[in-house]
């Protein structure tokens, strides 16, 4: 099961999270900055899993950006491996060729289409076609 | 990874000035949200980021509740709220609005508003109920978008009580035209499940529905709901193995559209998602697992290609073939696929191969030989996950052989790791390792010794608790009892000695214990110089006040004679004028039993440390306590881990190291309610003086959470028999040296690093033949006619059959915490008064573990309230119940005077007779019958003088009963020794744990004077509970109709072949309760007090416990019958 989702940069701040568990919101930022600490002090031939907690990281790194994600120990991290390139492709394809800043000026759209993606930290829809199709009827209401 | 994405995220820095941003294009530059977004990426300091978002949210705070806010500015509004929040900062103060544009702006805003509604609020937040109108608004609108992003909501977040509200709407939706409504139906649907099963227990075949919906994602969305439901109950599913193996065979086959597929592998989450029910299916079934080797096969070849989804699946595969019933060509496959892992360069593949290896070990642990020279070079990996996976692996495969140089892998990754988790983690490992597979004394108690200074105050509190039982018990032999003890005490002195600063307070806890049982072991060591020892950790600044109370309590087990009397005397003066209380009542118990040797040996009798005490673990003398509270209107009692399960239900991410937010006495063990968490009971054959004075069986023993329980009544080693079984049918392979399996591994592993100087390789090999060497042996000791339990050193002592009977012997926690003042009630050994007479004092004397170690002589002086906690072995089983005795032959006599329609005659038993009061002329004793409709009271009054008295009249009242007089006989003459009766019915007014009845005698003596006598007699519950057999129809319906509810977990029988069955036929030959129907894992049981006071009991068998809801139209029927069902199982 995943337990959360974090989008940070390199220095440290969180461009976009979403928990699966509840978790204070003053817990938040200290679990934040840990787990991009985690992932920060790794290099690229280390493995991309992380134990912390008890719970993995997995991470991968887009430039400047880490996606993480929180799994528990049942979970595949191979296969969240994958889900993350997978969210990363379906937010290329939405704002053709995303970078950090898209993120941040839609951050609206980016929680739509993750939402889309994942539910109560179970994996829900991977169909890029479908994953946007009900961001892309609402862009197209508005405009129209 | 997609080069595009690289590319434009590696161009970002570039980017930076906000003109040239196509995102911000919509935004004017001067935006509220762009000057935000603008300000955040401009930050420098915490202290900046705080500046900046106070007076962001000001700012908002203003204009959000401004009635001139459009929808639209209220959008962007919630928009920089989301971001407010995200960097930790709380502004409650907008959820309400965030609700209201879900309610009120057009659709864009509409999800903008749902979404802040979904990232502030949590589950159970109030403000969800005000959602529920917008949703249902939504759910029915035309327009399909406001339908979906309803859906969406649910499917997040409910509040669980409004789900009637909106199920038929969501249903409805189950067969909507439109393949995303349907989708997020089913989604919808698995959200209700998730948090109220029961609620759509009804819709089960529209699941089935959605299963077989022409959509693939539909159908992928219902397995979310059956891999749920095929996790609760494997059994209730198998008919459907064949749909999801012809599902699974599309999807491989490439059947779906090509818009499911992700790097060309056909919808790979989808796959993975089909593996793990199948799994789930064949465990332990081979006909299941038969039907669904054939797609397992063609997985596994269709999963070739080089990418790392498709080594996902394939991980997934090996899991699933080595969870079902075996196929020895598929695990042949599996294997050489682990193997592809492992031997991977590249480092994901590789973690998920030791994964793996990990996974399949139980079942095959030859497959680790092949890769052995892979596993040591992954021990010494510089990636610190991946040793971390290598040690879980090897802790697998532990066996006497080997277990020295895995713990010393183990230890060594101990001393360089930093973090908590995994601290306590191996911690626990390496004490479970070391007290299995212990080769020799000094092995154990040095790598023990590690594992106390590594672990230090981290570790799970039953690693010195059970490493202290086990030198507590002992093993079959006494010698080498002696020995281990031996070795241990004069460790610890040589520690002592040391430097004992440096030691962990849980460390210097046992330490103190250790010496003070058994340093006497020892003869050249004189008690002074262990004294002088112990008193130089008083003197430390370091020792908590808690290991100096231990220490205290180790120093008066020890001072006898000459000079240890100095020291004691010293010491005792010293604390006896402590702060600290605890100290100060140590302190004086040493001074008083240093002074009075004969007290000292009656109390501490060194030789008797084997004897088992007697302790009432069932605290029964306190039972007047609790149901007075509870009458008074506390809450029942929640055992801790009860507790803790709650609050894990509330799903909060756990932050904290294990454990070590509770109190070390009550995180240990898992006791049921009110048991005493520092109990030491090892309880003996005799019986107690009532039934609720003996405690029962499973119900009380330790639960180790997470840790497995390394030492059963039998031995040890339940979970590793059928690798040994798989072991002996084997060929055995003859025991390799090291050479030969050098060979061997080069030929499965290509010489790994072909570099590497020779020496480091042998070392290598060397490493290897002594890591593996127990499963290469395995085989060949049980050629031998040796199974490899003799291996076994520690093994517990059987205890006498007789004992074992009765009740199962444990420490429950033999440290415990001197500090907690309950504890002590415990130990209530009625050490005489005139031992502590500190002004503060209170009135329990206790002597706690010292005196529940050894035997304690108890003498019988308080038997009137309250019942003696701990007796002596010695003490008679006449001496346990010392008023029985006279009562004894009265029973009997007194039965003759039952009314005819309760005696024998009638078939009801009648409850023992008692005495209830008794003086100079009249006994007057009491029982009950239990009818089917009431409860017949009976009190005997028989005139034990020499005269006649006159006039006699009882009166008999309880607050909570209605008391009708049968028959009252109000006897003008009472002869001499005659008796006479009164009989009275019950029947509950209001619920209560127990009854009090009070009681008045009048009578005119022959002198005229008139006297009168007042009585109490106890009554439970449990006297007034009748079965009421319902059909389940009935129950149904009554249940709906009932208000008052209470839910809570009980023990569950598990040792049982079906524990749900048993546990409520505990329950039903208890308590009479009326088992309805069992299905699967719920039953449904119903009970009375009369026919118009029903209460009625679901129980699910939840996460190895009886999770029961009960329900009644009485208040307080639920409360008071749970508290009766908590003790009829853990008396069991």
């Amino acid at each position: 099961m995943i337990k959360f989702v974090l989008m940070v940069n390199q220095q440290g701040q969180t461009r976009l999270s979403r928990y699966y568990e509840p978790v204070e919101l003053s817990r938040r930022a200290a679990l934040e900055a840990a787990a991009v600490r985690c992932c920060l002090s790794r290099n690229k031939d280390q493995c991309s899993f992380v134990e912390y907690k008890d719970f993995r990281l997995v991470y991968r790194q887009y430039a400047a950006l880490y996606v993480v994600m929180g799994v528990t120990h049942s979970e595949n991290e191979l296969s969240i491996y994958e889900l993350i390139q997978n969210f990363v492709e379906v937010l290329d394809k939405y704002f053709s060729r995303v970078s950090e800043l898209d993120i941040m000026f839609n951050l609206d759209s980016v929680h739509v289409i993750l939402d889309e993606m994942i539910q109560n930290g179970h994996i829900v829809e991977t169909n890029k076609s479908r994953v946007l199709a009900p961001l892309t009827a609402i862009n197209k209401m508005v405009d129209g | 990874m997609s080069d595009v994405v690289e590319k434009t995220l590696t161009a970002l820095p570039s980017l930076l000035s906000l003109d040239s941003q196509p995102g911000s294009a919509k935004l004017s530059t001067n935006s509220k949200l762009g000057n935000l977004i603008r300000g955040i990426t401009e930050l420098t300091s915490k202290h900046e980021e705080e500046k900046l978002i106070q007076r962001e949210l000001l700012s908002i705070k203003e204009q959000v509740s401004s009635p001139n806010t459009t929808m639209r500015q209220m959008k962007e509004l919630m928009v920089r709220t989301i971001y407010c929040e995200m960097l930790g900062y709380q502004a409650s103060f907008s959820y309400i609005h965030a609700i209201k544009l879900a309610q009120q702006g057009n659709v864009l805003e509409k999800r903008v508003g749902y979404l802040a509604v979904s990232l502030f609020l949590d589950e159970s937040h109030e403000l969800l109920l005000l959602l529920v109108n917008t949703v249902l608004k939504d759910l029915q609108s035309t327009n399909l978008i406001e339908v979906c992003m309803a859906l969406t909501v649910v499917s997040q977040m409910f509040p669980k009580d409004m789900i009637p509200a909106i199920l038929p709407l969501v249903e409805e939706k189950l067969s909507h035209s439109k393949e995303i409504i349907r989708r997020k139906a089913v989604l919808a649907l698995y959200k209700f499940y998730l948090i109220a099963p029961n609620q759509v227990q009804h819709i089960h075949n529209k699941f089935r529905k959605a299963l077989c919906d022409k959509d693939p994602g539909v159908m992928s969305a219902s397995l979310h709901i059956y891999l749920q439901l095929i996790q609760e109950n494997p059994e209730g599913y198998k008919d459907l193995t064949v749909s999801f193996v012809t599902i699974l065979k599309q999807v491989v086959a490439g059947k779906l559209p090509m818009d499911f597929n992700y790097h060309c592998v056909p919808a790979p989450w989808l796959q993975i998602h089909l593996l793990r029910i199948l799994s789930l299916l064949g465990k332990n079934d081979q006909s299941t697992s038969e039907i669904m080797y054939e797609i397992l096969d063609e997985s596994l070849r269709r999963a070739e290609m080089n990418h790392n989804i498709t080594y996902a699946i394939l991980y997934e595969c090996v899991k699933c073939i080595y969870t079902i019933h075996p196929k020895s060509d598929l695990l042949e496959k599996a294997a050489k696929c682990i193997g592809n892992f492992v031997l991977s360069s590249r480092i994901n593949l590789k973690y998920l191969g030791l994964k793996a290896l990990t996974y399949v070990v139980q079942q095959d642990p030859k497959l680790v030989l092949q890769h052995q020279m892979t596993i040591i070079e992954c021990l010494d990996h510089p990636d610190l996950i991946i040793k971390r996976e290598t040690l879980e692996l090897l802790f697998r495969i532990t066996n006497a052989q080997n277990v020295t140089v895995i713990v010393e892998k183990m230890l060594d990754f101990l001393r360089v790791s930093k973090d908590d988790h995994t601290t306590i983690d191996l911690v626990g490992k390496v004490a479970e390792l070391a007290e299995k597979y212990a080769t020799d004394n000094e092995w154990f108690i040095e790598t023990m010794n590690t594992v106390f200074s590594v672990g230090g105050d981290m570790m799970q509190p039953d690693i010195p608790n059970s490493f202290l039982k086990l030198l507590l018990d002992g093993f079959d032999s006494v010698e080498e009892d002696r020995k281990l003890r031996l070795f241990a005490v004069n460790s610890y002195i040589s520690l002592l000695q040391g430097e004992p600063s440096r030691l962990p307070q849980r460390f210097l806890q046992v330490i103190s214990w250790v010496l003070g049982e058994y340093s006497h072991l020892n003869g050249d060591l004189e008690p002074d110089v262990v004294l002088r020892l112990l008193a130089k950790l008083l003197d430390m600044k370091s020792s908590s006040s808690e290991t100096k109370s231990w220490v205290l309590m180790a120093m008066t087990k020890l001072c006898s004679g000459g000079a240890a009397l100095s020291v004691a005397r010293e010491v005792s003066e010293t604390y006896g004028s402590s702060m600290d209380t605890m100290l100060r009542q140590r302190a004086q118990e040493l001074q008083h039993l240093s002074q009075d040797s004969q007290l000292q040996t009656r109390v501490l009798p060194q030789s008797s440390s084997q004897e088992a005490v007697e302790v009432d673990s069932s605290l029964s003398f306190l039972d007047w306590f609790v149901s007075e509270a509870l009458a008074a209107g506390a809450a029942p009692y929640k055992p801790p881990h009860q507790r803790q399960e709650e609050m894990s239900r509330s799903k909060a991410l756990s932050l904290e190291p294990y454990g070590l937010s509770l109190p070390i006495s009550m995180s240990s063990c898992s006791v049921a309610d009110r048991q005493s968490p520092t109990l030491l009971s090892m309880s003996s054959g005799l019986s107690g003086d009532s039934t609720e004075l003996s405690h029962k069986g499973s119900s009380t023993t330790l639960k180790l959470d997470g840790v497995k329980r390394v030492w059963g009544r039998e031995g040890y080693l339940a979970q590793r028999e059928p690798e040994e079984e798989a072991a002996q049918v084997e060929t055995p392979a003859p025991l390799q040296s090291p050479s030969q399996q050098g060979d061997k591994d080069s030929s499965h592993s290509q010489a790994p690093t072909p570099t590497q100087t020779p020496e480091s390789e042998q070392e290598k090999q060397q490493l290897a033949s002594s890591l593996f060497v127990g499963l290469a042996s395995q085989s060949s000791a049980s050629l031998m006619g040796k199974s490899e339990q003799t291996s076994q050193r520690f093994r517990r002592k059987a205890r006498s059959p007789d004992k074992s009977l009765s009740s199962s012997e444990q420490l429950t926690n033999p440290l415990g915490s001197p500090s907690s003042g309950a504890d002590n009630l415990l130990l209530d050994c009625s050490i005489s008064s005139e031992l502590v007479s500190a002004p503060e004092q209170t009135h329990l004397q206790s002597l706690d573990l010292t005196a529940a170690n050894s035997a304690c002589d108890a003498p019988d002086g308080d038997t009137k309230g309250r019942k003696t906690l701990s007796r002596d072995d010695s003490v008679s089983a006449a001496d346990v119940t010392p008023h029985e005795d006279p009562d004894r032959p009265k029973d009997l006599r007194l039965a003759s005077y039952l009314p005819a329609e309760l005696s024998g005659l009638s078939g009801l038993p009648h409850s023992e007779i008692t005495l209830v009061c008794s003086n100079q002329s009249l006994d007057l004793s009491a029982c009950h019958v239990q009818k089917d409709d009431s409860l017949e009271f009976v009190v005997f009054i028989k005139n034990s003088s020499d005269t006649s008295v006159h006039q006699v009249q009882v009166q008999v009242s309880c607050e909570e009963l209605e008391v009708s007089c049968v028959c009252d006989s109000p006897a003008e003459e009472l002869k001499s020794h005659s008796v006479t009766v009164c009989q009275y019915r019950l029947t509950v007014k209001r619920p209560s744990v127990y009854f009090e009845l009070a009681g008045v005698v009048h009578y005119q003596l022959p002198a005229g004077s008139l006297q009168t006598e007042q009585f109490s007699h106890k009554l439970p519950l449990k006297s007034f509970i009748r079965p009421l057999a319902v059909s389940t129809e009935d129950y149904g319906t009554m249940w709906l109709a009932f208000s008052h509810d209470t839910k809570q977990n009980l023990p569950l029988l598990s040792d049982e072949q079906e524990p749900l069955t048993a546990t409520l036929n505990v329950l039903k030959k208890k308590l009479q309760l009326h088992v309805v129907e069992i299905i699967g894992k719920e039953g449904i049981v119903a009970c009375c007090l009369r026919p118009d006071q029903p209460c009625l009991l679901h129980c699910r068998e939840h996460a190895g416990m009886l999770a029961v809801w009960l329900r009644s139209p009485v208040p307080d029927l639920p409360d008071c019958l749970l508290y009766h069902c908590q003790r009829a199982l853990r008396e069991r």
